[in-house]
């Protein structure tokens, strides 16, 4: 776009300078821990002088941790099972029923992205005291599955809308019925946007940690909680140990997804 | 050629079976979050024992420690804003102007950030910004300060922590409003004698506004509700609505009051909200006739 | 607008990308005041060079001179050029009058004077009292207007147009090119204008350089190009060539020509009827292997023995007994010996 001014050196110079300056400030934060995690001192001094795994272990052999990682897990998974499919019908719904249906639909289904996570989070925490659900698994995972649904949504639509309806008519023509042709011949060839919309919801759950606070407790403490307290309290350089496992996975994900997508 | 009465009794079956595959989400989002705020609503009209009364409201609103922590609110959010545009539209400009290659791995690496779990940001901040973390050592390396600046555990610290977090949403739309310009457009403005700045500001901008004005929403209305980030990078001294709702249900108890907060929030994004949409249309138009 | 135009001297330009060629060793001069059209097939080079006059490209090798000066390092918004693009490019988010009235605000000239000058501009290219519509409620044909006006109303001495009327529908387009090269004539300014279309380099330009694979083919006069194009690719360019070894054209005057020569006869030049003396025409013969009535003239194809198709293109007017004529029979056509060209290049 900027060729015109392909000679004002100083201008274009000044504006990638500020570009990568700006670049480096998004991606610092993330990669400063890596190499502090492997520090062998409790100082969080960078660079480190000694290196070591102390960190690892003290997250894999505590007990706390590893309670919290497991639930965190758990609802992760949890969280994608139920959300995926439930946004995946109501995606397919969205398509098939057009317009004054799909955009109330569609933009209601997104509400739980657009308010504030801290309203969620104590009206969840309000209605489920009174369940007396607080502190427990199923109260947490109601949170997780409200927020995953409208990132598995718009996931989703897309590749919902993208697809050749046309293929169903075919079958139905046939003698197959709906819930066959969703589940036989729609579903596989969205397999890779399932995939992708699972582990968008898988991370969203595994991240969250605004409902975590104040919903999940005792047993069910899920990882961020526990890494919010910790960071309230002290800096534990076992945090960096977690925030590079987390990265790495992250990074895998999304090369994983970018490879698939490249596939297709 | 009459329709088969069948025909239509059938598609009405079809419309209902979608509505019925619909169901499940709707009921969920219903249940788990429509329910939750009414509840809040419902709650910050109750006194402890239940009975109706606006007591709440008069409590909060007449608390200095609300207004104070809306100032600090409406404080971060505008500060975010500002520092957003002033980061974001080089690099939103920088990335409408490289080649496609170049500005999708630049995309990957911004979008990065937004994987990754927001502790996980947290914690690498605090690491940068403490006394004895990167950005003092490096600062009194090269000479400019003498002393490690505070930049921690305070305002800077939260704001440097939520420009970090939206920046990236603010670039996304700004981007796809750069690159969508017409590149003879910025020629013409060139062969017609306008040099580099004054093809920004009177060409590039202006036709980019759609996309500021959506990151600028983005940003200043999520930031509203902001908990996490002021929490641990403001080290207890940066309050804003979020924090004070927190603080009034864990350690005062105080449901009624929370909820009383948690409608100001709500009350606070709508109007901001509606605000910036405002704000959208009429600057569409006054551009239009400059 | 009276300020004198310029002339601009083009010397072994040269610009590729990667292996592809765009322009390969190009030179041209054109003189102050004159229109000249880059005629060629995408993929010729006439607009990368049209966009390396405007400084948008930047040439390799080569100089690029404007009134004598050298432009070629200089950036596009120093050159002081007119450009009108092929989409207009104009700024949505102004009013036609605001998008004129740009290149004059730039210029610093006060906010009066320029209006004046704008309104001016707007009326010359017939847009009078348009100035406070918005862009995107004009037609084509008005858009392209104001792209005119608001280049011109500077007054550069060198004018660049792009393919302007491409995007125009037929009648408009002719229309619109008798206005632009009147625009020209009264303005007086350097024009150089990219086209693909033979016709309507033919009507607007001065000269014409016709271009292929990055190289100037031919320039001169739309006559000259027409009647004497120097090789094949420039005579079939221009319109329906009939392009055979001069060998194979019969009659008196034709074994006067030398027989390994290609020779060029346009298809409006044959005649049914001999009409002069034997000795100035040339023959051909064969039988008629297909014919279109066309309105203003009948298309006769004809396949002679040797395996030639010639077409001919015979005036309404003069055709009596073309409506008769059926496919298979046996024709004879006649054209004068000066309406033969030779081409430049070998045969074969």
């Amino acid at each position: 776009m900027l060729d015109a001014y392909r000679d004002s050196k100083f201008s274009r110079a000044f504006i990638w300078a500020v570009a990568s300056l700006v670049l480096l400030f998004l991606i610092l934060p993330t990669l400063i821990v890596v190499p502090l995690s492997f520090s062998a001192s409790d100082l969080l001094e960078f660079p480190p002088k000694q290196w070591s795994l102390r960190w690892y272990e003290a997250f894999f052999g505590s007990a706390a941790w590893m309670a919290a990682l497991k639930t965190s897990l758990s609802l992760g998974v949890s969280t994608a099972v139920i959300a995926v499919p439930t946004a995946f019908l109501a995606a397919i719904a969205i398509n098939r029923l057009g317009r004054p249906f799909a955009g109330g639909v569609y933009g209601f289904l997104l509400t739980p992205s657009v308010t504030p996570g801290i309203l969620l989070a104590i009206g969840l925490f309000i209605v489920l005291a009174k369940l007396k659900l607080i502190g427990s698994f199923v109260g947490v995972l109601i949170g997780h599955v409200t927020l995953a649904i409208p990132v598995a949504v718009v996931v989703l639509q897309p590749a919902v809308d993208r697809f050749d309806w046309q293929q169903t008519q075919a079958a139905r023509s046939l003698g197959a019925g709906w819930m066959r042709v969703i589940g036989g011949i729609v579903a596989p060839q969205l397999t890779i946007s399932l995939v992708a919309a699972a582990l968008m919801a898988f991370l969203t759950s595994l991240d969250e940690a605004v409902i975590s606070i104040f919903i999940a407790s005792g047993a069910n403490t899920t990882l961020p909680k526990l890494m919010f307290i910790s960071l309230r309290d002290q800096i534990d350089p076992t945090i960096a140990a977690i925030s590079t496992l987390w990265t790495v996975l992250v990074a895998g994900v999304v090369l994983i997804l970018n490879a698939r997508a490249q596939d297709a | 050629m009459t329709v088969d009465p069948g025909f239509s009794r059938d598609r009405r079956r079809e419309r209902l079976f979608f509505l019925g595959l619909a169901a499940p989400a709707i009921v969920i989002v219903g249940l788990s979050a429509a329910v939750p705020v009414l509840w809040i609503l419902r709650q910050s009209l109750l006194t402890i024992s239940g009975e109706a009364t606006f007591g709440n409201y008069q409590k909060i609103l007449s608390s200095d420690l609300t207004w104070s922590s809306l100032g600090v609110t409406l404080a971060l959010s505008s500060s975010t804003l500002a520092i957003c545009l002033v980061l974001g539209l080089p690099l939103a400009l920088a990335l409408a102007s490289a080649s496609r290659r170049v500005a999708n791995f630049a995309l990957i690496l911004i979008m990065l950030p937004l994987w990754t779990s927001i502790l996980v940001r947290t914690y690498g901040w605090l690491v940068l910004l403490r006394r004895g973390g990167l950005v003092n050592a490096t600062l009194s390396a090269l000479g400019f300060i003498d002393q490690p600046l505070p930049l921690v555990y305070n305002f800077t610290g939260a704001l440097i922590g939520m420009t970090h977090y939206m920046l990236p949403l603010f670039v996304l739309p700004v981007y796809a409003a750069m690159r969508d310009i017409d590149g003879n457009v910025v020629r013409a403005a060139a062969s017609l004698g306008a040099g580099f700045w004054r093809c920004v500001a009177t060409v590039i901008l202006p036709l980019s506004a759609g996309g500021i004005a959506s990151g600028s929403t983005i940003v200043f209305v999520y930031t509203l509700g902001f908990f996490i980030t002021p929490a641990v990078l403001g080290g207890g001294k940066v309050n804003p609505i979020a924090i004070r709702i927190e603080r009034t249900l864990s350690t005062f108890q105080d449901w009624s009051g929370a909820s009383a907060l948690g409608m100001l929030l709500l009350l606070l994004v709508l109007i901001a909200g509606c605000a910036f949409v405002a704000i959208r249309r009429l600057a569409g138009e006054r551009v239009r006739h400059a | 607008m009276s300020a004198a135009s310029l002339p601009i001297t083009i010397t072994g330009l040269r610009k590729s990308y990667g292996h592809y060629v765009a322009l390969d060793d190009v030179g041209l001069d054109i003189s102050a005041g004159e229109f000249l059209t880059l005629l060629g097939p995408s993929g010729s080079g006439k607009t990368t060079l049209l966009m390396a006059l405007a400084g948008f490209v930047r040439p390799e090798m080569g100089m690029l001179a404007i009134g004598g000066r050298d432009v070629t390092r200089l950036p596009p918004n120093k050159r002081d050029i007119g450009v009108v693009f092929q989409n207009y490019a104009l700024f949505p988010h102004m009013s036609v009058l605001a998008n004129v009235e740009y290149p004059l605000k730039l210029r610093g000239m006060p906010k009066a004077e320029a209006r004046g000058l704008a309104e001016t501009a707007l009326a010359r290219v017939k847009l009078f009292g348009y100035g406070a519509r918005d862009i995107a409620a004009l037609s084509g044909g008005q858009r392209q207007r104001v792209a005119l006006a608001r280049a011109i109303v500077f007054e550069p001495r060198v004018m660049l147009m792009d393919e302007p009327l491409s995007a125009l529908d037929k009648n408009l387009r002719e229309h619109m090119q008798f206005e632009i090269r009147k625009l020209h004539d009264d303005l007086g300014v350097t024009t150089i204008y990219v086209t693909h279309d033979q016709r309507e380099a033919l009507t607007m330009s001065d000269r014409i350089a016709v271009m292929d694979a990055g190289r100037i083919q031919q320039i001169g006069t739309p006559r000259e190009i027409y009647r004497r194009p120097m090789n094949r690719f420039v005579a079939e360019f221009m319109g329906e060539a009939n392009i055979t070894p001069a060998s194979r054209l019969e009659g008196q005057a034709a074994a006067s020509l030398p027989p390994t020569r290609l020779a060029m006869i346009r298809a409006e030049n044959f005649e049914l009827d001999p009409a002069g003396p034997a000795r100035e025409r040339v023959e051909i013969s064969g039988r008629l292997s297909s014919k279109a009535f066309r309105g203003e003239n009948w298309l006769l194809n004809v396949e002679t023995l040797a395996g030639d198709h010639f077409m001919l293109s015979i005036a309404a007017n003069r055709a009596a007994g073309c409506a008769d004529l059926e496919t298979g029979a046996q024709l004879r056509a006649y054209a004068a010996f000066d309406h033969v060209h030779l081409l430049e290049e070998g045969s074969s």
